[in-house]
């Protein structure tokens, strides 16, 4: 455990370099640097903004410089916000997304491992052709169409729910649902085929011979080993989070990091862009790891290759 | 006399030795004509009722989006003035004074948009976009990947452990941030580039946003493909045709591109069609954020980013580019499991 741990901590710590150093990179392709784009400012004024944030120095101590900082915490300054730092807008806008997606994995992970167990169940029944029917649907709807119908059908159709913003709990309805639908259709999938297989398996039918009952063969033998799939998604699912909140928040207009991330983009606003995605890539990496090492100790078998 | 033949005795029978006749040299014949690996498959895909139903549909899809348009009355980008925000077959007030005229005026059967563009023909431009993304990026990442996991698997040792190395880092950068990010920061530096080389003129008629949504994707997304290429190379290298190739002196590129590679073929194809939806799916997101095609061109993502706006209204003009982009991205889904039952139907059999 312990060399398994070292070893996927340090790549972890290798991809983060890499992110960074790819945006900082790509932030230093668009030509004319951040103060270029607007009025007719004076040369003078350029430079000296320019030597206030370091800018006018070799790139790779601007790269230093920057890491520098981002260790300690700061992640530099907004450009178009003024006054506003980085981590202050990360701050404010970060919980609500991190309580919406909370909410949706809890909701996919529950529904899922329930309905895959219902499905590989009742293979070949009426049920489980249902549920298989409405997983490949879940896959194959982007979450934007998904959201705006559900959107069409109880905001403007039936008004019977709150279409923006998250201020009553009625309001965390459609987001929801609409981040859900698709982990939740895959973790369906996952399950019922990890089911399958372990209600194939040898010691199914010795538990079974041994008289054990239905309900503890089904959760203590069965579906203790077909949930380990869905384990593994859980790295994958939270990158999906990440950019499922950039449509589902600016579809149901949330104060959240995504619709944040998605106006810094439109406004240009380059420092915010990259600090967001170095905080959410970071974020995703930091995830995957903590997956990673839960899988290894819930199924020890697990080698790094 | 045969009954008193000693049960040890090697005398022979004659008749044993009689030549064979007519009916029972019929008995050895084989029953059935032998079949090859492609003709095999080709038989299960057609029994296969869903992925031929997807692929009908696509070829459906195709027709629409690539031959339809060049018969169609309206252009994507025309703006009939006087005809904004019209409802499925609904006409504007010139429009109904042309027709009592005697006239005859095309119905525009989805309506039209906030410009007065019809929307069928924006929908079947939508829809060549997107196909065209979807197949260009898949391409690419084939190509790229293939390549890439060939080298990785045949060279094996230490070439592979960094090629892979490597492999795994890409896979663990988030790819939707960083498509988003090279969107955001490649545009000024491909129009930049554009213009000082006019030779790259034909990329330029694709759009900037396109030829970096090809970048991203030969950047970021050929790594699964070539995963894939890679175990299949390593089990594949170790065959006795291999040896004997390399017996004969053949070098490493004509072993990994005559026979290696056609032989994971079924693999391959199985792969790139699966990662034709993939492809459509990012190219709708980004352009639903805004980040896609530029107006006034059209793709299914952007047609449906513009609806928004009116959706208390004119609903109508969300539902069709929705409806057509899960109709896409479903066939080829189910097209692409079908392929992958037809070419393995051992892994269907586990799968159950």
């Amino acid at each position: 455990m312990g060399a398994y741990a070292t070893k996927r901590i340090g790549y972890a710590l290798l991809t983060i370099f890499f992110i960074s150093v790819i945006t900082f990179t790509l932030m230093n392709l668009i030509p004319g640097g951040p103060f270029l784009s607007e009025k007719n400012i004076p040369k003078e004024t350029v430079a000296a903004l320019n030597a206030k944030y370091g800018l006018d120095k070799p790139l790779p101590q601007q790269y230093l410089n920057y890491m520098g900082k981002m260790l300690t915490g700061d992640l530099g300054d907004s450009l178009k916000q003024k006054g506003r730092s980085a981590n202050d807008i990360i701050l404010t806008a970060f919980p609500t997304s991190a309580k919406l997606a909370g909410i949706s994995i809890l909701i996919a992970v529950i529904l899922g491992i329930i309905m895959g167990s219902v499905s590989a169940l009742n293979r070949g029944r009426f049920s489980d052709r249902a549920l298989m029917v409405l997983s490949t649907l879940g896959i194959a709807v982007p979450s934007f169409v998904m959201a705006t119908f559900l959107l069409i059908i109880f905001g403007v159709k039936l008004k019977c729910l709150p279409t923006f913003g998250l201020r009553s709990a009625a309001a965390y309805i459609l987001p929801c649902t609409t981040l859900a639908f698709y982990p939740m259709s895959y973790i369906t999938r996952l399950m019922r085929s990890g089911m399958l297989d372990a209600l194939d398996q040898d010691y199914i039918r010795t538990a079974r011979s041994k008289g054990v009952g239905r309900m503890i063969l089904l959760y203590k033998h069965a579906l203790r080993n077909a949930v380990l799939p869905v384990i593994t998604y859980l790295g994958p699912l939270i990158a999906y989070m990440v950019t499922g909140s950039f449509v589902v928040e600016k579809i149901f207009n949330i104060p959240g990091l995504g619709r944040e991330f998605i106006n810094c983009i439109t406004a240009r606003d380059y420092p915010m862009v990259m600090s967001t995605t170095i905080f959410l890539a970071v974020l995703i990496v930091v995830m995957n790891l903590i997956v990673d090492l839960c899988y290894k100790l819930v199924d020890p078998r697990i080698t790094l290759q | 006399m045969e009954a008193f033949k000693n049960p040890l005795s090697f005398q022979l029978k004659a008749e044993d030795f009689l030549p064979a006749d007519e009916s029972e040299k019929q008995q050895l014949v084989v029953m059935r004509e032998s079949t090859t690996f492609w003709k095999d498959a080709l038989r299960r895909m057609l029994q296969n009722k869903v992925a031929m139903t997807a692929f009908v549909v696509i070829i459906l899809i195709m027709l629409f989006a690539f031959v339809m348009p060049n018969f169609y009355p309206y252009t994507y980008d025309q703006q009939i003035r006087g005809s904004e925000f019209l409802h499925p077959m609904e006409y504007s007030e010139e429009e109904m004074a042309t027709i009592q005229a005697g006239g005859s005026v095309f119905p525009h059967i989805l309506g039209t948009d906030m410009h007065g563009r019809d929307m069928v023909i924006r929908l079947m431009m939508g829809a060549r976009v997107s196909l065209l993304v979807g197949i260009i990026a898949s391409v690419l990442v084939l190509v790229i990947g293939t390549i890439y996991g060939a080298i990785s698997g045949y060279c094996g040792g230490m070439v592979d452990l960094v090629m892979m190395r490597i492999v795994d880092i890409i896979l663990s950068i988030p790819d939707m941030l960083m498509i988003i990010l090279l969107q955001v920061t490649l545009k000024t530096p491909l129009t930049n580039l554009f213009e000082a080389h006019p030779s790259l003129a034909w990329l330029q008629n694709l759009g900037v946003p396109m030829v970096s949504i090809f970048l991203t994707f030969s950047l970021l997304y050929w790594v699964g493909m070539a995963r894939i290429v890679r175990s299949q190379v390593i089990s594949l290298k170790e065959q006795e045709f291999v040896t004997a190739a390399r017996a004969l002196g053949a070098s490493g590129k004509r072993i990994v591109s005559k026979h290696l590679i056609p032989n994971c073929l079924s693999v391959l194809i199985v792969t790139t069609t699966l990662e034709i939806p993939t492809a459509i799916f990012t190219e709708a997101f980004l352009s639903f954020l805004g980040l896609g095609v530029m107006s006034p061109m059209a793709s299914l993502g952007s047609l449906a980013s513009d609806a928004l706006g009116g959706i208390q209204s004119y609903t109508y003009l969300l539902i069709a580019p929705a409806v057509a982009i899960s109709l896409i991205i479903l066939s080829f889904n189910l097209f692409g499991d079908g392929l992958r039952d037809a070419f393995d139907p051992k892994l269907k059999e586990n799968k159950k």
